[in-house]
């Protein structure tokens, strides 16, 4: 055993140098992807299609990782800083920690993260507005709808969603202070991100009871509550990015949060130099966030829509309107 | 070792001639050099210990194994048997110990499952029913082609598969221990179809261990013993006694040697026990029995007429559902039950009918086996860890004086022969010195030569003042080790007769409840 | 029909043919190695070159310090699961909620180190944790047992529906009530630092020697313990007696005055309280904190590690550090060449399973035919010794 150790330890210290020397060609930049891996149709992957459009344009290749056991978080950003990575950037708030402890020992390595705040002088934090995204399609829904009825299908339940919810419910009762809203989560497990005949259940359920415009933020269910949608006659809001074109005509709109873009800007920054550490709050403002007007959906839109959704927005980016952070108390006030 | 072939000579070639069949299962070599030659028409006996290798032997001929080496010709072709399916097309079949129906299907049913003659089950199933009937005519297989298995009586269900196998076109039967389940007159009933059939030109092959039965009705034995053939007789020309001896190796005592009973104060008392299972099945109703010190009484019965169930209650595996029952002064009834560990504290030990399922665990190792029921006993455990090394000292020791072989308390329960378990089993429980010993089929599967060791122990426990109560299907260990016999049928008690006046025909009817029918018809 | 006949007494005890070296040291050997060859395979086609994979996943595990550490750590998390289940397997029961009771486990400990961080020192925390996590561990385990006990209501259902409830009664918990306020994570705030098992790093360094970092904890010694323990109680005490005679054969247990329904009892707390100690490697060890998800399937992978091990302690050690060596080099090859998603190192586990787990049986019969080959035949009639 021991002589096996040795053999395998002068191998590795060799395999090693030669790597070193092949690294210090180039820095490449590198992604530690969550649980649930890049292709969870929601958050990774939106990870994932920014990083793929940096590889593509600039023609600068990445390293990779999917964390399959917390322990695997702190292990794959440490290594990805071993190895001489930069900037590594971690997806999802489950990330923070590890990134915390990476940037401490890799004081020269640059970090990012999404979804999350971590305080060190090399880690470049991004954070949502989720909020007053939701409230936008809040205030279109309540527009939207004959019944003064909606509904919200959130996937997993966890605050981040709930702040979602909270965001869409400010949104459409300033719309119509009467209106009702039903709100679901689909689960209570991370299937509940994965889960479209639950979703389409949710909704369905939702439309019997009145609703004729659903929210749905969670993930690859909200494909099951946009069909449902759809069969019904009823309206959907996409979420995260552009889904408008899934169903058009039933797909009244989407709120945009450009994990895509946060994750391309992070690598780009870093490698034109336009990189900084802090916080980077995308919102409205920042332009992290939105709600989605394209050729689908333009019909669905009225002018009278488009004009207060437009003020909500200015009145929000200009601080005339506070939407609350349920995430700030945990609290979602009525 | 005698050359293969009987004397029955005849123009024709044998039905089965086996050349030099050898079989090993890893160390153990189940067969050696075995020959047998099986004329045509004719009833032949295969004898044994356990463990002699009748059982291999008659899988390789029916193609459950194949031989290491050998030769197996049927009708004078070498025929080789790859599986039961060559077994079949070769047209030989078997009737199992325990029968492969299925108890939810028709009797035309089972006799078809496996020979239906096409994925519709409608012509098959009338071709069938008129070969049943000129079976039945043949041979004399009564049996409603449309009664459901699960509804037959046991004699009857053997009937189903002699017939499934002639059905398939079999005219060389191999028959395994077949009268094990069967009272005497069923018994006797099977032998006269046995014969109808050999008349008729099938070729018998009949494994048993009762050497009463190899006389009754073989035309030819050949005595196995330690995996090879070590006689071939000619039944008419040997007896009982040289068989045994050939089986064993040795001088054999077929008779049990004892004195009069001197039976003592009454020890265990059962008032109206009875019992309902699970399912609701009355099981024991209004059991009424006295055991005293210093007798055996033997429970005489076909099996499944509740002496299992009466076992258990009296060991407190189950309590009665209703009556009393008072081990010394001790009252038990369905309200105040008594476990087994208490049951063993009143210094009442109980030999289970079923060894493998109950009297031990098979991947336990012998000593562990050895104080299975005793093992919070402060011998053989300390307040946390059992004391090994003094339980194997303590197996070794009962293995020595219950000449229980190999001894090795190391070796696993299941890797002794069924005699040797057996023996440990019982020099666990009679080794306690119990006052009240219950002994359920003391003998079921164990050879001639540790049987004649088992009554002896019996007897000697009785000689020592402890109340024996013997539950045996062998009707014949029941009348030479009992001092009285009650007989069972559908859990109750139906008649006891003291030893002295009893015989075998007697009790045999009383099993199968006969004479209280006949005397409820003669009331009537 | 084939299959129910009868067997001769020659074949019930055929696992004695082969020698204990082949049949427990070369066997498992012979069907890894096939394993492999499966995935060697697979990898090919998949383009890829498996010689270079399973160097990477060799040198992954066992290569350097850093590796060695992250092997014998989740080692650690599969000895308590491999061990709980063993436990349960020799009271003839099924415990598959291993992760749910591995998951409730380290929601003790977590109640304790929130309770107490702030009070106690390490020395005196320790100790309660533990009991912690074989309580939570225990009780969640229990709940099951007494319905199979008592109800007959099968262990594997029940163990298997209160995985799902652990999940989500976790989720619940982390969500509403454990969460640190204001933090989008649902995870506990950090424990204090009294309530950290030292690192296997840290320890060392007591004694100077110093090794890289890694998650490696003082918990490797406690399952350790924990495996001479379960020796001990299954095979020298009287409870492990009993319950290997309920396991074997429940109805013998009864005739010899053992209770079934206690020993299920007994046996599945024993086996939910190993579960638990998950809890005290990931959350005291490693994570400092209550989070979602943190039994990361290791309850399920301890199933497949009790089964290779034999249900015997020093198989299970071995068996988990071979899936522990497969958890890290697995991670380690994802992380050196992208082509490998974790996916495909879930198909080579998946394979280790199958081939060690599932067909350990299919190479038996071969195995005995080509070493009674090897062997002259054994002296004449041993059979004779039988009778």
């Amino acid at each position: 055993m021991k002589k096996l150790l040795t053999i395998l330890n002068a191998s590795a210290v060799l395999l090693a140098a030669t790597a070193t020397v092949a690294l210090a060609a180039d820095k490449m930049p590198a992604v530690v992807f969550d649980m649930g891996g890049k292709f969870d149709k929601s958050f990774n992957q939106g990870v994932y299609d920014g990083v793929e459009k940096f590889r593509k344009e600039t023609g600068m290749k990445y390293r990779e990782f999917e964390v399959k056991n917390p322990t695997q978080r702190e292990q794959a950003v440490r290594k990805m800083a071993q190895r001489g990575s930069d900037p590594v950037l971690g997806v999802g708030f489950a990330q923070a920690s590890a990134i915390e402890k990476g940037a401490k020992a890799f004081p020269d390595t640059r970090f990012a993260i999404i979804d999350m705040v971590v305080m060190q002088p090399n880690v470049q934090s991004i954070v949502f507005k989720e909020h007053e995204g939701s409230f936008l399609v809040g205030v279109l829904a309540a527009m939207a709808s004959k019944t003064g009825k909606v509904g919200f299908v959130g996937g997993m339940d966890i605050p981040l969603i709930r702040r979602f919810e909270c965001g869409y419910i400010h949104g459409v009762k300033h719309a119509m202070a009467s209106a009702t809203v039903y709100a679901n989560m689909t689960g209570t497990t991370p299937s509940a991100w994965n889960d479209p005949t639950k979703g389409a259940e949710l909704a369905k359920s939702q439309f019997d009871r009145g609703a004729d415009v659903i929210f749905a933020a969670a993930g690859g269910t909200g494909i099951g509550v946009y069909q449902a949608a759809k069969d019904n006659g009823k309206y959907a809001i996409g979420v995260d990015s552009n889904q408008n074109h899934l169903h058009p005509g039933t797909m009244l709109t989407s709120m945009l949060k450009r994990v895509d873009v946060a994750a391309y800007n992070t690598f780009k920054s870093a490698s034109d130099g336009s990189w900084k550490s802090g916080i980077q709050v995308l919102g409205l403002k920042e332009g992290g966030i939105d709600w989605a007007l394209d050729e689908h959906n333009r019909d669905l839109i009225t002018p009278a829509m488009k004009a207060a959704v437009d003020k909500a927005k200015a009145d929000i980016i200009a601080g005339k309107i506070m939407v609350h952070d349920y995430m700030s108390d945990n609290k979602c006030p009525k | 070792m005698t050359a293969a072939g009987s004397s029955t000579s005849s123009a024709f070639p044998p039905a089965i001639e086996l050349r030099g069949i050898n079989k090993h299962f890893g160390p153990v070599q189940a067969n050696r050099d075995v020959d047998l030659t099986v004329p045509v028409g004719t009833i032949h006996g295969i004898v044994g210990e356990n463990g002699a290798g009748k059982s291999t032997l008659m899988s390789i001929l029916y193609g459950f194994y194949q031989a290491d080496s050998g030769v197996i010709e049927v009708g004078g072709q070498v025929c080789p048997i790859h599986g039961p399916e060559y077994a079949l097309a070769a047209g030989i079949g078997m009737v199992h110990q325990h029968f492969m129906l299925v108890d939810i299907f028709t009797v035309l049913e089972n006799i078809l499952l496996g020979a239906e003659g096409g994925a519709l089950l409608g012509p098959g199933m009338a071709a069938a029913r008129a070969e049943i009937a000129r079976l039945e005519a043949d041979y004399g297989l009564e049996v409603d082609p449309d009664a459901l298995v699960g509804d037959l009586a046991v004699g009857l269900r053997q009937r189903v598969e002699l017939l499934k196998a002639l059905y398939r076109g079999a005219n060389i039967l191999i028959l395994d221990e077949p009268t094990g389940v069967l009272t005497p007159q069923e018994a006797e009933r099977l032998f006269e179809i046995l014969t109808a059939m050999r008349d008729r030109g099938v070729t018998i092959i009949l494994i048993t261990h009762k050497l009463q039965e190899i006389m009754a009705i073989t035309d030819n034995v050949s005595v196995m013993r330690a995996g090879q053939m070590v006689a071939h007789r000619e039944t008419a020309q040997t007896t009982r006694e040289e068989l045994a001896e050939l089986m064993v190796g040795r001088q054999v005592l077929l008779r049990v040697e004892k004195s009069a009973a001197d039976p003592g104060d009454v020890v265990l008392h059962a008032d109206g026990l009875s019992l309902i299972d699970d399912a609701g099945v009355l099981r024991l109703d209004g059991v009424s029995l006295d055991l005293r010190a210093g007798e055996i009484v033997g429970i005489a019965g076909v099996t499944g007429n509740g002496q299992s169930e009466l076992l258990e209650v009296l060991s407190g595996i189950r309590p009665p559902s209703r009556g009393r029952l008072s081990v010394h002064d001790r009252v038990i009834d369905h309200d105040h039950p008594c476990e087994p560990e208490e049951m063993r504290d009143l210094n009442l030990a109980h030999v289970p009918e079923d060894r493998q399922r109950m009297g031990m665990i098979s991947a336990f190792a012998a000593w562990e086996t050895a104080i299975l029921g005793y093992h919070r006993d402060p011998a053989y455990t300390g307040p946390i860890l059992l004391k090994t090394d003094a339980i194997v000292e303590d197996t070794d020791g009962k293995m020595d004086r219950f000449d229980v072989r190999p001894a090795n308390p190391q070796l696993t329960s299941d890797s002794f022969s069924g005699g040797n378990q057996q023996k440990l089993v019982l020099a666990r429980e009679i080794e306690r010195r119990p006052d009240i010993l219950l002994v359920g089929q003391p003998t079921r599967g164990v050879d001639i030569g540790a049987i004649e060791f088992i009554h002896r122990q019996l007897i000697e426990m009785r000689h020592a003042g402890c109340a024996v109560l013997l539950v045996s299907v062998e009707l014949e260990e029941i009348l030479s080790l009992s001092d009285r016999i009650l007989v069972m049928f559908e859990g109750r008690i139906v008649g006891e007769v003291a030893a002295a006046d009893a015989d075998a025909q007697m009790i045999g009817l009383m099993m199968a409840n006969a004479h209280e029918t006949e005397n409820a018809a003669a009331n009537g | 029909m084939r299959t129910k006949q009868k067997m001769p007494p020659q074949m019930a005890n055929g696992s004695a043919k082969l020698p204990t070296w082949v049949d427990i040291g070369l066997l498992p050997l012979i069907n890894v190695a096939l394993a492999f060859v499966v995935s060697g395979l697979l990898i090919a086609t998949l383009g890829q070159d498996p010689f270079e994979a399973t160097w990477i996943m060799l040198r992954g595990a066992f290569g350097y310090e850093e590796s060695l550490g992250y092997t014998f750590y989740y080692t650690t998390n599969f000895i308590f699961t491999g061990l709980a289940v063993a436990v349960a397997f020799h009271g003839g029961l099924f415990n598959i909620g291993g992760e749910g009771q591995a998951y409730i486990g380290g929601l003790g400990v977590a109640i304790a180190c929130l309770a107490l961080d702030q009070y106690l020192p390490f020395g005196l925390l320790l100790p309660i944790c533990v009991l912690a996590a074989a309580l939570f561990g225990a009780g969640w385990a229990f709940i099951p047992a007494y319905l199979q006990a008592k109800r007959g209501s099968h262990v594997v259902i029940t163990t298997i529906m209160f995985n799902f409830i652990a999940a989500s009664l976790m989720v619940y918990l982390l969500v509403n009530v454990v969460i640190k306020p204001g933090q989008m994570s649902p995870e506990s705030r950090e424990f204090a630092s009294s309530a950290w098992l030292p690192y296997m790093h840290e320890a060392l360094a007591w004694f100077g020697w110093e090794v890289a970092q890694s998650p490696l904890n003082l918990s490797l010694i406690g399952a350790l313990v924990c495996c001479v323990l379960v020796w001990g109680l299954i095979w020298h005490t009287r409870w492990g007696y009993e319950i290997r005679a309920v396991g074997a054969n429940a109805e013998a247990a009864v005739y010899a005055g053992i209770s079934p329904s206690k020993i299920i009892i007994l046996a599945m707390c024993i086996s939910g309280a190993l579960s638990g100690f998950v809890g005290i490697n990931e959350l005291m060890g490693v994570q400092h904190r209550l989070l979602l998800d943190f039994a990361a399937g290791y309850g399920f992978t301890g199933i497949a590690v009790s089964l290779m091990g034999r249900n015997h302690p020093v198989g299970i050690i071995l068996a988990g550090l071979l899936f522990g060596a497969l958890y890290q080099g697995g991670a380690e090859l994802a992380f050196e060449n992208s082509a490998f998603s974790p996916d495909l190192i879930v198909v080579i586990q998946g394979l280790v399973v199958l081939f060690s787990g599932a067909l350990s049986y299919m190479l038996r019969g071969p195995m005995e035919r080509l070493y009674l080959r090897l062997r002259p035949p054994p002296p004449p009639p041993i059979a004779s010794v039988e009778a």
